[in-house]
């Protein structure tokens, strides 16, 4: 038997601002994770991500993340995506205190 | 000071126009990321967790006044007010916009500054020590080979794509305080028997996934011979080191697979075969650049107020007494200003910080500041008259922490708060390290003592070279911190031991408390510094501090 697929979610950094972002469902490029579309198969994810490519006059560096279904939507699996949905620890910046940049 | 000459203002306009055209087609889809990635490393730009981060050169970590004004006002009009001054001796923003980089590097290109080959395989900034051209224990000043080197390497044609990026640092004197035993090329200023100045060179050195101490290829290189013989030596790399494995790329592992002699002799036949070509024209200009090197028009006064200023105010005294070295002028001083205040990110500084530390160098100093790898800012000439003025003007700006060399002097890399690659974070930990040494009031006791964090085996944050060094790593989705002994960044360069386990991100600042007052009771007496206890007593007691229930386990 296969290993089980760990859902995914596509997100990139918004090209003008470098602002983490994540693809939702309906192709929109969201800065909330909640948003994102919960991909469960791993060959619609693979296609997602090829989609999410080709669209580099929006974004940079779309990768697949491990992702689970939260309360709100998707939320994070590893550290590192958890950072991504705040900003630094060190100064009040980024999403944590204002999600802007919608694209 | 050296101000660029007409060719690096041209090349430097031009480097600039053709990225503002290069952003504008990636802007409008015409480039992919993967087209634009190497044309944006090249002028200093990279993609970080949330933001983009430019990262420009300051060479040699020389600046003027108006250098650090336009920081500063860089750090406004585009980023958030302030900058991160690194190891590399530059400094980085943190949250420019893409499209407003193309001015960003215009501004720096008003006051003579770029963000050119601080990424990429290509010869990187020039390091020197910081204290160049002021240090008493200088042979002389390393500043000028630095930027005879920079103007060589840049856009050097044969040396664009070499096998990894290569790191060159410069000191002037026997104490190591540039780190060059950790660079691909090390030189050191020494004299021969003759009494002629000359560069030991030290190849070899590097940090990161397998860190290596430099080895002295070369006891003495004449001074006329430095350009083509260092040029000998990318040139055998360029041929030899391997780019079928990014991780052996390195000249470290150059080295390392072929032998110091082969290496040795190969250079030797380079060396010979180039040497005539070089004509003497690099003499000429080295001449010229020694000239903008010439130390300021030092002066004398009356020190009486600074030694009346340091029995009236203790914490005066204090800072003299940790943030001060030793000048080659009679009376005066280096100051080395603190930008690790207890608590804040070791190496940031606001824009009022940097116009307040401009205009100090400015009305106290000789128009000069440095940056040094550790992440702090250098007044290199100041009278100890003025001292008590400058003191008075730091404090204000929050800028007075008396710290310098001190277990709460942290290195740490940006990690995993703004790093794509760190598998975890650096700068909270150096945070609440300083807050707690600080809750104990206990670091001048203790003394001497290098911390530095790294938030992945990149090791941008010299963890190895640490006497305590910290790494950050991800253990099965976890932040993990394991801690090495023993290391040392200076001329005595070492690497550190690997202490055991490594510990979670609770965990780490207790256990880095218990191995500085375990210190305090295992060294000799208050002469006896960490990096000496450690290197008389080796790892052992240390381990026991560490983990203290370990050894009742085996007990047990
Ligand atoms: C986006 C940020 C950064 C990236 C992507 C990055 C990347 C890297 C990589 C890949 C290495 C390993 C090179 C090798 O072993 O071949 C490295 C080493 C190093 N970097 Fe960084 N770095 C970053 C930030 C910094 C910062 C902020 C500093 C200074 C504080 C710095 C200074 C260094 C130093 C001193 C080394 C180790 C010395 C050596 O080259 O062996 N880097 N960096
Ligand atoms: S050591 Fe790792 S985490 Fe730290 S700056 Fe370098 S690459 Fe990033």
């Amino acid at each position: 038997m296969p290993p089980r697929f760990t859902p995914k979610v596509v997100t990139a950094n918004a090209l003008l601002d470098g602002d983490a972002v994540w693809l939702t469902e309906d192709d929109r490029w969201s800065p909330l994770i909640s948003d994102a579309e919960l991909i469960t198969d791993e060959a619609h994810a693979d296609l997602r991500l090829l989609q999410a490519k080709a669209r580099a006059s929006e974004i940079a560096g779309a990768y697949l993340a491990d992702a689970r279904m939260g309360a709100d939507g998707p939320e994070p699996l590893h550290f590192r995506e958890a950072f991504r949905t705040r900003g630094p620890s060190n100064y009040p910046h980024g999403k944590q205190v204002a999600p802007q940049s919608r694209t | 000071m050296y101000v660029y000459n007409d060719f690096d203002e041209t090349f430097v306009r031009a480097r600039v126009a053709q990225f503002r055209a290069q952003v504008e087609r990636r802007i409008d889809g015409s480039l992919t990321e993967d087209e634009f990635k190497p044309l944006r490393l090249m002028n200093g730009l990279y993609l970080q967790l949330h933001a983009y981060m430019l990262r420009v050169a300051v060479p040699y970590g020389t600046l003027n006044p108006a250098q650090m004004r336009q920081l500063a006002y860089i750090a406004d009009r585009w980023d958030k007010g302030y900058g991160h001054f690194t190891t590399r001796q530059n400094i980085q923003y943190n949250w420019p916009k893409l499209g407003d980089v193309p001015d960003m590097l215009e501004a720096l290109a008003d006051v003579g500054m770029h963000a050119i080959q601080t990424s990429g395989n290509t010869i990187r900034n020039v390091t020197a020590d910081h204290f160049a051209g002021a240090a008493a224990d200088e042979i002389e000043d390393p500043r000028a080979i630095a930027e005879l080197l920079r103007q060589w390497s840049t856009d050097h044609p044969e040396f664009q794509f070499l096998p990894r990026k290569f790191k060159i640092a410069v000191t002037g004197a026997a104490a190591d305080r540039a780190v060059t035993r950790a660079h691909d090329i090390g030189l050191v200023v020494v004299r021969n028997d003759a009494g002629d100045v000359g560069y030991q060179v030290i190849v070899g050195g590097g940090l990161g996934r397998t860190p290596m101490v430099g080895k002295v290829l070369r006891d003495f290189v004449s001074k006329a011979d430095l350009l083509p013989y260092v040029e000998a030596i990318v040139s055998v790399y360029n041929l030899l080191g391997r780019r079928d494995n990014k991780y052996k790329a390195r000249i470290k592992i150059t080295l390392h697979e072929n032998g110091i002699e082969t290496i040795r002799d190969l250079v030797e036949d380079r060396f010979d075969a180039i040497r005539a070509g070089f004509g003497g024209y690099d003499q000429t200009l080295l001449a010229e650049i020694e000239k903008s090197f010439s130390p300021p028009a030092f002066v004398t006064k009356a020190t009486d107020g600074y030694e009346a200023a340091r029995l009236a105010n203790p914490a005066f005294r204090s800072w003299s007494d940790t943030n001060l070295s030793a000048h080659k002028a009679p009376g005066y001083a280096i100051v080395s200003i603190s930008i690790k205040k207890h608590g804040a990110t070791p190496g940031d500084a606001t824009s009022d910080q940097m116009r307040v530390m401009a205009d100090l160098a400015e009305r106290y100093g000789h128009g000069e500041l440095r940056i040094s790898h550790e992440q702090n800012v250098i007044l290199p000439h100041v009278h100890q008259a003025d001292l008590p003025a400058i003191y008075a003007a730091l404090r204000k700006a929050d800028l007075a922490t008396a710290n310098i060399g001190l277990a709460s002097d942290i290195i740490a890399c940006p990690g995993m708060d703004y790093c794509a690659l760190a598998t975890a974070r650096s700068i909270p930990i150096a945070q609440q390290i300083a807050t707690r040494f600080d809750e104990l009031k206990i670091e001048h006791d203790v003394g001497p003592l290098k911390i530095k964090i790294s938030g992945c085996i990149n090791a941008c944050g010299h963890h190895h070279v640490g006497h305590i060094g910290i790494l950050g790593l991800d253990r099965a989705g976890v932040e993990n911190y394991q801690i090495t002994l023993g290391g040392d960044g200076t001329e005595t360069t070492t690497i550190g031991e690997r202490a055991g386990p490594g510990f979670s991100a609770d965990d780490i600042v207790p256990a880095i408390e218990r191995l500085v007052t375990g210190y305090l009771d295992l060294r000799r007496d208050q002469s006896e510094t960490f990096l000496q206890t450690y290197r008389r007593l080796g790892l052992a007691p240390f381990k026991t501090l560490l983990y203290p229930n370990e050894d009742k386990a085996d007990a047990a």
